[in-house]
């Protein structure tokens, strides 16, 4: 499935965040957005999936959602949203429960996606008895129950700590290995980009406007060997210089709440 | 000035350090059980002594024994019950109809504008009279019998519970309904299984208020006109000086207290059990 980013914009009240960004997702791929604080990158996500309303532009999506798709546009949250009443198996049926599934198929994806993400032992734990990590897989465990057509993914990795970041980035590449899903994925960790993404599109300070587009043209799974190391370490420091100035302006920014 | 500073300053830097001095702990509470049931018993034996010495009257303040014996007399002639049953009856009918349409109005204010613009100002004008000032209102509408009682009841738990159920429903996360939105969960069951149970702490613990609210109403509206009930047996022992029985009465509305908190406990736990 395609999504067409179509000159959005968009404004809270008088604070300009995004002016006029076009882009094209591919089918299948992983597309990491990335940009100083405040660009307007959640915005941006938040639009892409019909949660925010944009000031200007739309988002068309051509093409047939895959087999089994009960929610196109899925995502994946900064602060897992999850619900604390739920359990893990509790939390990945509310996703499925207002569809016309039958019972045994319902606990068959349930049963399937838990085992994907590593929670098989977990289905009937609360989220409160799990760690960051482990309540981040019950999120994008639930994302994929759905069977999305495009997967946003909003920062799901910055409330965790470095380590089970690494973890979880070895999932995903996994996941996305099988699934073929295609996704968005923002960031303000040019390492996640470089790690997981196959173009990184990066946003400039608020307004954000698109800036460039760099695409990675070393496979995901060869990415952490060392013979790519060079290059990697070129498309970092690319990144870096197209994002470092206005990183340190919109740090110095005094706060518009 | 400045050589005493200097003395001192002399002295701390020839002081050796020694083992660094453990200065952390205290200020954590902890339940203390053998503490409260120790506490309870000191009081009531003192208060039995100091009846069976004479410093007390037995007019002016009854013995515990003396108490007892009245509550075993209570509930041995079933005068007990019937006190009891006619204003548990009262508290159960007002407190319900109170429960049930703060919950419902209150629930809407959270979830509508237009049912939050009206509500807070009503609910803010009308909520701090004190309730029991309509009770003569309401008996000229309704009568001297038990619909006034019921309807005062019901007002008095009606606007708390109002209260704690919008403001139950602003603390739901607004993240977790996006969440039910961005899945496409229908607004019916994003009230349902998001809402609802996210506003369940807010709503029980509103639960405490309006029940022990309840219980005030209850004894202030059968003081003021009522046959049976625990309020009017307290106002008749009084008048009668009967203290003993009176005792027994406040008695009775502790225990009947504590036996209310005990159920909203035990709710709570069951309800809560994911906290």
């Amino acid at each position: 499935m395609q999504l067409a980013v179509q000159n959005i914009s968009h404004r809270y009240g008088d604070l300009q965040v995004l002016d006029d960004v076009s882009f094209t997702l591919r089918a299948g791929e992983t597309f990491a957005l990335i940009g100083p604080s405040g660009c307007g990158k959640s915005t941006l996500l938040g639009i892409m999936g019909g949660l925010l309303r944009p000031a200007a532009g739309a988002v068309a999506a051509s093409g047939a959602p895959p087999l089994g798709c009960l929610n196109p546009f899925t995502y994946v949250f900064q602060d897992f949203a999850l619900l604390p009443w739920r359990s893990v198996a509790g939390n990945v049926a509310l996703a499925l429960e207002h569809h016309p599934l039958g019972a045994a198929e319902r606990q068959a994806r349930i049963g399937e996606v838990l085992a994907l993400c590593g929670l098989a032992d977990f289905a009937q734990a609360y989220p409160k008895q799990l760690s960051g990590g482990m309540r981040q897989r019950v999120g994008i465990a639930r994302a994929i129950a759905v069977r999305p057509a495009v997967l946003l993914m909003d920062e799901p990795l910055s409330a965790l700590d470095a380590q089970t970041r690494d973890l979880l980035i070895e999932d995903l590449i996994a996941i996305w290995a099988r699934e073929r899903t295609t996704s968005v994925y923002v960031t303000h960790n040019l390492v996640e980009a470089l790690r997981l993404a196959d173009r990184v599109g990066v946003l400039s300070r608020r307004p954000g406007r698109l800036i460039r587009v760099i695409e990675i043209g070393i496979p995901r799974e060869a990415r952490a060997r060392t013979e790519h190391a060079g290059e990697m370490a070129r498309l970092h420091d690319a990144l870096w210089a197209s994002i470092k100035h206005d990183a340190q302006v919109a740090e110095r920014e005094m706060q518009h709440v | 000035m400045s050589e005493t500073r200097e003395i001192r300053d002399r002295e701390l830097r020839g002081r050796d350090l020694g083992t660094v001095r453990f200065r952390g702990g205290g200020f954590e509470p902890a339940g203390r059980r053998w503490a409260s049931w120790l506490a309870f018993a000191a009081i009531i034996l003192l208060w039995q002594a100091a009846s069976s010495v004479g410093l007390l009257s037995p007019v002016a303040m009854p013995s515990p024994l003396a108490v007892v014996n009245a509550l075993h007399d209570l509930a041995a002639s079933g005068k007990l019950g019937n006190h009891l049953g006619q204003s548990l009856y009262r508290i159960g009918l007002g407190w319900l109809i109170g429960t049930a349409a703060g919950l419902a109005i209150g629930l809407a204010m959270g979830i509508f504008s237009v049912a939050r613009a009206i509500g807070i100002p009503v609910t803010a004008a009308l909520f701090p009279i004190p309730k029991i000032a309509l009770l003569p209102l309401f008996i000229l509408w309704f009568g001297i019998g038990e619909p006034s009682k019921v309807a005062t009841i019901a007002l008095g738990v009606f606007f708390p519970t109002v209260i704690s159920a919008y403001s139950a429903v602003d603390n739901v996360p607004r993240n977790l309904i996006r969440m039910g939105q961005s899945f496409g969960v229908p607004a019916p069951a994003i009230v349902a299984k998001i809402v609802l149970p996210g506003a369940m702490p807010g709503i029980l613990a509103g639960f405490r208020i309006s029940s022990s609210i309840a219980l005030i109403l209850v004894v202030a509206a059968e003081m003021i006109g009522a046959e049976y009930g625990i309020g009017a047996f307290i106002l008749a022992a009084g008048n009668l000086m009967q203290t003993d029985q009176l005792v027994a009465g406040v008695v009775m509305l502790s225990l009947l207290g504590l036996a209310i908190s005990l159920v909203l406990g035990r709710i709570e736990r069951r309800v809560l059990r994911w906290r």
